[in-house]
């Protein structure tokens, strides 16, 4: 099912009715694979012709070719590499020790009815608190460095990650559990035979959110405990001084940071759940 | 299967003694009741043991001074400063403030995203021209937008409304958009034979059949609101839930921080649970139909 499917229905739904006003949304002039760079060719083009034909005299609109100047100079003397690396540093420290944190105390909570009655209610309470909420309390306790920002990043990945791999190792059907039974498995075959690779699609999505949530909590924690090294801190400075071209060339390099980090771990999930394959879905 | 799991396990132990037969009833009954009630009470006692472990550690380390109070304040005066900036009405002034501008940025940020994702959810055409532009944009976390909207709107309450709708904005416009590709092809074919005109498909086909992803949505979107909200008014804010912590964080005075927090995760609950409330009863008629 998708959306062209309904589209072309809805499109004979419409025959009958001329007066439809989707019928105005047919600008058939612009071939199909085009049609994605249509809006931001318009904007390229809107900008340029701003600074080209001086319609505007704020200094809050810079010509892309300034952006691109500050983008080759920063580049050149290192200063966005060196940012770039700190905050990249920072991200995957605190990505790591969340996420190890968060996996031992997900599988702890799903393997034990126990322990799950213990911590669960304190831990869904804390989880409740939005996690910028964290900021001020952690400035207090670890200071402004990179103590704070890793302990806060940590932080961040640590829900996600918990969260995910408590519900997957509770999902693993209980016919699976059973059949470890019958072949008598050890507790550690249990775990490393049947449960783990039960739970992992879930414990993958937690550590995926997890990554994409450390990377907006790094950009969050560098503006408000500004102080060290890092693209966040790269913007921060651009915005104080009213330097747009350092702002915008930020904002893309935070954009395609995401998106990478994203793509990365997309692809080591198609990775790691190869194994699935098709008989999966024979079930 | 299910023989083998019934081989392990022994059988139940027969009762070696039954009660006398006048008192049976009762007595299982009350029985009964009292294991439902321990089993119960017991389950919600375990999970306060390590909230009042940590309660009384936190209790016993600030009597001892182990820790500076600037760093860690007794939970007695957590608690007197929620009841007196409760009582004194800042704590509501401040959290109306927030809530407020939540509201407008729901308003403006749910209406653009509905408006988006109805539109590339019904034409193929939209989709094609903004489809690419949104995946782009909706990549960029919102804290990256922060430094070019204080730019463009310094920091008043512009950019708090600003940022928060952005928040609001992508994941409305991904679940309307989703709930409306989703859409079984047999509705719409019904929708055919019946000889619906556009409004009529979607007032009665579309919104509907999109509802659940539309509900899902919405209330995706007031989570990332809450969690911009904080960040932006923890960044550049003059009131508000986010700026009294704030204060409290530049005063030293780490009870405020605290007061702060319980609040946020509070009101984070209630927006939560009311837009559930909501949602259950939108979708009642689901429970008729079927």
């Amino acid at each position: 099912m998708t959306a062209s499917t309904i589209n072309t229905n809805l499109a004979s739904v419409n025959e009958s009715n001329r007066k439809s006003p989707l019928r105005y949304l047919h600008p058939a002039t612009i071939p199909k694979p085009l049609r994605g760079w249509v809006i931001p060719a318009l904007l390229l083009i809107l900008w340029w012709a701003t600074y080209r034909f001086g319609w505007t005299q704020s200094q809050l609109f810079v010509p892309i070719s300034k952006v691109w100047e500050t983008a080759v100079r920063l580049s050149s003397t290192g200063e966005l590499w060196q940012s770039l690396a700190a905050s990249l540093a920072r991200d995957l420290v605190g990505f790591v020790i969340g996420s190890l944190i968060g996996l031992l105390v997900g599988g702890a909570l799903g393997l034990s009815r126990l322990l799950e009655d213990l911590i669960g209610p304190t831990f869904h309470t804390l989880k409740q608190i939005s996690l910028f909420a964290w900021i001020p309390l952690i400035s207090l306790w670890f200071g402004l460095g990179d103590a704070a920002k890793v302990a806060f990043l940590a932080l961040a990945a640590f829900f996600p990650v918990v969260l995910n791999s408590f519900e997957g190792i509770r999902s693993v059907p209980r016919e699976y559990i059973e059949v470890a039974r019958v072949f008598a498995y050890s507790r550690t075959q249990l775990l490393t035979r049947v449960v783990l690779p039960a739970a992992l699609p879930s414990i993958f999505t937690g550590v995926y959110l997890a990554l994409i949530y450390a990377w907006l909590a790094t950009l969050g924690a560098e503006y408000l405990l500004t102080s060290g090294l890092g693209i966040g801190n790269l913007l921060t400075d651009g915005r104080e001084h009213f330097w747009m071209d350092y702002v915008i060339l930020g904002v893309i390099v935070v954009g395609i940071v995401g998106f990478l980090l994203n793509w990365i771990a997309s692809r080591v999930e198609a990775r790691l759940l190869r194994w699935r394959g098709r008989s999966v879905a024979q079930f | 299967m299910t023989a083998a799991s019934s081989i392990e396990k022994a059988p139940p132990p027969l009762p070696t003694s039954l009660p006398a037969p006048g008192l049976r009833l009762s007595t299982l009954r009350i029985t009964a009741l009292a294991g439902d009630f321990v089993k119960r009470f017991g389950l919600a006692a375990t999970g306060l043991i390590l909230p009042l472990l940590l309660l009384a550690l936190w209790q016993h380390a600030a009597s001892q001074h182990w820790i500076a109070e600037q760093l860690l304040p007794p939970p007695a005066l957590v608690w007197q400063s929620l009841v007196e900036l409760w009582g004194s009405g800042d704590l509501r002034s401040h959290i109306a403030v927030s809530l407020s501008r939540i509201g407008w940025s729901f308003l403006i940020g749910g209406s653009v995203g509905l408006a988006l994702g109805f539109a590339m959810g019904l034409s193929r055409q939209l989709k094609a021209y903004l489809f690419p532009t949104f995946e782009v944009v909706a990549q960029f976390p919102v804290v990256g937008w922060i430094p070019l909207l204080i730019i463009f709107f310094g920091i008043g309450e512009a950019l708090k409304i600003s940022a928060i709708s952005i928040a609001i904005v992508v994941p409305i416009v991904i679940n309307t958009y989703k709930g409306i590709a989703n859409i079984p092809n047999a509705l719409l074919d019904v929708a055919r034979v019946y000889r619906f005109d556009l409004p009529q498909v979607i007032a009665r086909v579309v919104v509907p059949a999109a509802l659940p992803s539309l509900f899902n949505g919405l209330r995706q979107g007031v989570m990332q609101a809450w969690l911009s909200l904080v960040f932006v008014e923890l960044l550049a804010a003059s009131e508000g839930i986010g700026y009294l912590m704030v204060w409290g964080r530049q005063l030293l005075q780490l009870d405020l921080v605290v007061v702060g927090m319980i609040a946020v995760g509070a009101i984070g609950v209630l927006l939560d649970v009311s837009l559930r409330l909501v949602e259950a009863r939108l979708q009642r008629w689901r429970k008729v139909a079927f």
